[in-house]
């Protein structure tokens, strides 16, 4: 056996892949345990039983001064601004990729502006946002689209863009129309990429979610992060990151098995 | 059927073709032949609608060629011809549902079925009935031109091009390419306009073989003079083979002897 052509399996691949997060998280005990056997107030590398009374206090008891469950109401709060957020710039991806990928009119139209407004870094965007929209969730919503969106737009258009020549003819010559030619050969052809791009996406959408709830927020699992670190409160920080994680991982896995339910044909060469 | 009138394609300084001036016959199967660079795929673009001529004028059946690629000239290309994302049947029904709904470009009820049984009868001629829920990606590079053909021929075209379609296939499935767009040829009257870089297959399927190649050589300017026909051969005794096959099916139950002389 060779290293590059070993295949581990399945079950070979799923204990090789928990295999360094046991040795992360057994690493991080003895690192803390450590710190407590010094110092028993540590509140640097909290020990796992004290971030789990930590966070039940957040989820299973009403805060006294909102009558809120902290850590759901945070959830939902950035569950629904990065949805809103991923929906608005997935749906103008499809629309304006759609549109400067299959129109070359359109292209030279929009193409310089869409390539502008992808170089500006957004979060020096973010007090333009905060002036305009005030600082409210249209602010935050509006950060991410402005993040994600013109990677997703250029993303698609590109893919659109670079189908073979063959394929346009072909469906001219079978009697479609630009639209036909956009509803029957770019469109369906264009979903499977914006899959891939919101996937890539997502992580970028997270940071921007993060950075505009860690401004100005009242609600969100970027803003509790933020609050609670002036009490140096790793017992909260600590979970409220691996939810993140888990909630971002969740999120790929369905994307990628949704593009694989839905566009089988996509994926037959990669199997 | 076709006829070209003095025709010259130039791309700024270069010129590709010159003086191309040609007739071609209902049912024919004209082979075009000739080094790379000579302008072969240009003369088929040119009759295809994706170029435009720089001078001259195309006619077809009269009147003047339109100027965008429509459903009266159908293509199979050498490769990309087929639509990944659709199965086989759904690639051969898209001619379908583009000429029947400009809207939505789809088609329900008792119209899809129609296009669907007309679909299957055109995939059982190319031999891909079995294959029909099949994606491009599953296939044989021959298979996918089989359905590339069957997927140009359910609009009916008046002349179907063909731009090196069996260029990248064995030698073997390649033989069986040529038996099976030989038949088509027949069983359909078609009017066919190849492309191809196999001098053999030029011969043995057209029944008019153009080669297409530099009159004219300026050494200091090698672009200067583009590429005529030099050579225009008629092969009048497929074109006899033809006929006496075509009154063969006129006469139908009658004994002919349809052997030729050679």
């Amino acid at each position: 056996m060779r290293w590059v052509t070993a295949n581990p399996g399945r079950r070979g691949s799923l204990l090789l892949g928990a295999a360094p997060l046991l040795v992360l998280a057994l690493a991080y005990i003895i690192a803390a345990a450590a710190r407590h056997a010094d110092n028993p107030a540590d509140k640097i590398l909290p020990l796992p039983g004290a971030m789990a009374s930590a966070m039940a206090g957040l989820l299973f008891e009403p805060d006294q001064l909102s009558g809120q469950y902290l850590f759901w109401a945070d959830t939902i709060a950035s569950l629904w601004r990065l949805g809103a957020g991923l929906g608005i710039a997935t749906l103008s991806a499809l629309l304006v990729g759609l549109a400067l990928g299959a129109l070359p009119p359109v292209r030279s139209t929009l193409g310089p502006l869409v390539t502008g407004i992808a170089v500006i870094p957004p979060v020096a965007l973010l007090p333009i946002l905060f002036i305009v929209f005030g600082l409210g969730e249209t602010a935050k919503v509006a950060l991410i689209v402005i993040g994600v969106a013109p990677f997703m737009i250029r993303d698609v258009a590109g893919h659109i863009g670079a189908l073979p020549r063959e394929q346009v003819v072909k469906a001219l010559t079978l009697g479609a129309n630009s639209w036909g030619v956009i509803l029957r050969v770019a469109l369906p052809q264009a979903l499977p990429r914006l899959f891939e791009g919101l996937r890539l996406s997502l992580g970028p959408a997270w940071v921007f979610l993060i950075s505009a709830e860690a401004i100005a927020a009242d609600v969100g699992l970027g803003y509790r992060i933020f609050l609670v670190r002036r009490y140096l409160a790793m017992d909260v920080i600590i979970p409220y990151v691996a939810w993140i994680a888990l909630l971002a991982v969740v999120m790929d896995l369905a994307l990628s098995r949704g593009s694989r339910r839905l566009f089988g044909w996509a994926h037959l060469g990669a199997r | 059927m076709l006829s070209l009138r003095n025709v010259w394609v130039e791309y700024g300084d270069k010129v590709v073709l010159e003086r191309i001036s040609l007739e071609i016959a209902e049912k024919s199967f004209v082979s075009i032949i000739g080094p790379s660079g000579a302008g072969k795929s240009s003369l088929l673009r040119v009759i295809l609608g994706q170029e435009q001529p720089t001078r001259g004028r195309i006619t077809l059946d009269g009147g003047l060629l339109p100027t965008e690629c429509g459903p009266d000239r159908g293509v199979v290309f050498q490769r990309y011809s087929v639509f990944p994302h659709l199965t086989v049947l759904g690639n051969t029904l898209l001619g379908l549902e583009f000429a029947a709904s400009p809207l939505t470009a789809r088609l329900f009820g008792s119209a899809r079925r129609a296009a669907v049984a007309e679909a299957e009868a055109m995939l059982e001629q190319v031999g891909l009935a079995d294959s029909r829920h099949l994606y491009p990606a599953q296939m044989s590079g021959g298979m996918q031109q089989r359905l590339a053909i069957a997927q140009a021929l359910i609009k009916r075209p008046r002349i179907l091009l063909l731009d090196e379609p069996f260029g990248a296939l064995d030698p073997g499935i390649r033989g069986d390419m040529h038996a099976l767009i030989t038949r088509l040829w027949r069983e359909h009257g078609l009017t066919i306009i190849m492309v191809t870089h196999d001098i053999k297959e030029a011969f043995g399927l057209g029944t008019r073989v153009l080669t297409l190649d530099k009159r004219r050589h300026d050494p200091h300017a090698p672009q200067r003079y583009g590429a005529g026909v030099v050579y225009d051969l008629e092969l009048t005794r497929k074109q006899a083979e033809k006929q006496a096959a075509e009154a063969a099916d006129e006469a139908l139950g009658i004994t002919i002897d349809t052997k030729v002389n050679n």
